[in-house]
């Protein structure tokens, strides 16, 4: 992924299920080594642009390069050559149910890489050390809670040394504490790994924690794009009705309201 | 109108027809899919292996409990019910034959196949089902392991050794329940009725049947991957998928040991 310029970048990105458009055209570019959050609320589109840019939705127009590669036309093998440079923490951690932690983690060095399985077992403990996981490396995931488990997840995501470390909704579903403590876990990973890191969030306080800019979705449009001081300064109305935590006086569109409920996770 | 109600069963049976063909063509590309994966694929081969040999165990050699005590039961039962019609003729001498030529040729494949469904076909729905909503298969693919190579072809492997092997076993088993009548109810010392049984076979008998397990295999395992990656959202969605899994495979079985049974009964008497 030696690329100049962006390391992403979508251009007139459009996606869809079905007859129903969740994004509307988007445009931006991410530069390497920075931290980028993508702030939206339920049925923005954001976890759509993510799944767009892991290559596990297919846009229906425009393009999103990821590390030189226009995800919308790669072929298999290419889009198996962009995912071995990428790392991706799911919501719910998505560990595989069947595997201890350790084995997880080992998953994608085992089937991957040519390395001895002796390296592989100490690239496994360096990634849950890293994560604060090392006493759990032989637990099944059922056995873990739900913070834990993303740990799991991102030690997993790492276990390749990506190059863009997405994060999917990094601290729902967490006590504030837990929570509090993911997001200190990505600003030393940022500073300790150099990566890009593509994090999808709804958590104000998370987002301008950890983020360098952020891009703020609503309705499958980009509202904002944005450093974190710049975008506590607008004026722009959605964005300060989201930044304030001012509720819709009504839902206009039933189409919008529909969409609120309709929305993948 | 009376063209309507003409064209609109038409169009029902047309749809049905329509969404079965393109079911079978799911499950037939799946499975395709699977066999290019065994060996194009970039997944580790050992590693691969080791799936299928897990695969192997737990579809076959778990199966092997059950498979002996059920086709056991039924040899015994196919002698009973064969002897309450030979006895008429006075022919119970034919007893071996009769058990013999029904389990080999039907029922051993048979059962063993329903019972493959009831623990591994409705398994692979369940299992592929709750990894598609725990976004364990997203999380498969994001990480380049593709799902079909990683959790079908092992036990697309596996199901294709096993079940010959099984059926094997299941002819066994059905013969020594039908001994234990030949012996008790019939003028046969085990000796004599194992012997009776071996001249009564031929060996198309037994080929046939391996060969429609084979096939019985490729169902259960396409039905069942293909079930389970078709869940829907939420825990609900997988008992849904199982549930179809067994229905369809068993439907699916039969209607193939039909077609088959006929082509081998029109190619040469078979």
């Amino acid at each position: 992924m030696d690329v100049d310029g962006p390391i992403i970048s979508g251009r007139d990105l459009r996606v869809q299920y079905g007859d129903r458009e969740i994004l509307h055209g988007v445009s931006f570019d991410v530069q390497p080594k920075e931290t980028i959050v993508i702030l939206g609320g339920s049925g923005s589109g954001k976890s759509t642009l993510l799944r767009t840019m892991v290559g596990l939705e297919k846009p229906t127009s425009g393009a999103v390069w990821v590390g030189g590669t226009n995800l919308a036309q790669a072929s298999a093998a290419e889009l198996d050559e962009v995912r071995k440079k990428i790392g991706l923490s799911f919501q719910g951690g998505a560990l595989i149910g069947s595997m201890t932690v350790g084995e997880n983690v080992a998953l994608p060095l085992r089937e991957l890489t040519n390395l001895e399985a002796s390296t592989i077992e100490v690239v496994v403990r360096i990634k849950l050390e890293q994560v604060g996981l090392i006493q759990f490396q032989d637990f099944m995931p059922s056995q873990l809670s739900g913070g834990m488990k993303k740990r799991a997840a991102l030690a997993r995501a790492m276990a390749m040394d990506p190059e863009i470390l997405f994060f999917d909704e990094p601290s729902a579903g967490l006590d504030p504490i837990v929570a509090a403590g993911i997001d200190s876990l990505i600003l030393n990973l940022k500073q300790a790994l150099a990566v890009t890191i593509v994090v999808v969030t709804h958590e104000l306080a998370s987002a301008f924690l950890i983020a360098d800019r952020i891009i703020v979705l609503d309705g499958g449009h980009i509202v904002a794009m944005a450093t974190t001081d710049e975008l506590r300064r607008s004026t722009h109305p959605r964005i300060q009705q989201f930044l304030n935590r001012v509720p819709d006086s009504e839902v206009s569109d039933d189409v919008d309201h529909l969409r609120l409920y309709t929305e993948r996770i | 109108m009376p063209r309507l109600s003409v064209v609109e069963p038409l169009s029902v049976i047309g749809g049905a027809v329509e969404r079965g063909l393109a079911y079978l063509g799911g499950v037939a590309q799946l499975l395709g899919r699977a066999f290019a994966h065994a060996f194009t694929s970039s997944l580790k081969r050992s590693l691969s292996y080791q799936r299928a040999c897990h695969q192997a165990m737990v579809i076959g050699v778990g199966a092997v409990p059950v498979i002996s005590f059920i086709t056991f039961f039924i040899g015994v039962i196919m002698a009973l019910q064969g002897a309450y019609e030979l006895k008429r003729f006075g022919a119970l001498h034919l007893i071996a034959d009769t058990v013999a030529i029904s389990i080999t040729r039907e029922l051993g494949p048979l059962v063993t196949a329903i019972v493959v469904i009831g623990r591994s076909g409705s398994a692979f729905a369940a299992e592929i089902g709750t990894m598609k909503v725990t976004e364990e298969l997203d999380a498969l693919e994001t990480m380049a392991l593709h799902p079909i190579g990683f959790l079908v072809t092992p036990k697309l492997l596996a199901m294709l050794v096993m079940m010959p092997c099984l059926t094997i076993w299941a002819d066994l088993m059905g013969v020594l329940g039908g001994s234990v009548f030949g012996v008790t109810g019939a003028d046969y010392t085990f000796g004599t009725y194992l012997s009776a049984t071996r001249d009564a076979l031929y060996m198309r008998d037994i080929i046939t049947g391996l060969v429609k397990s084979i096939v019985f295999g490729l169902v259960i395992t396409g039905v069942g991957c293909q079930e389970g990656f078709a869940t829907g959202a939420g825990s609900e969605e997988v008992g849904r998928s199982t549930t179809s899994a067994v229905v369809t495979s068993i439907f699916l079985v039969v209607l193939v040991d039909l077609v088959f049974t006929a082509i081998f009964y029109v190619t040469g008497g078979a």
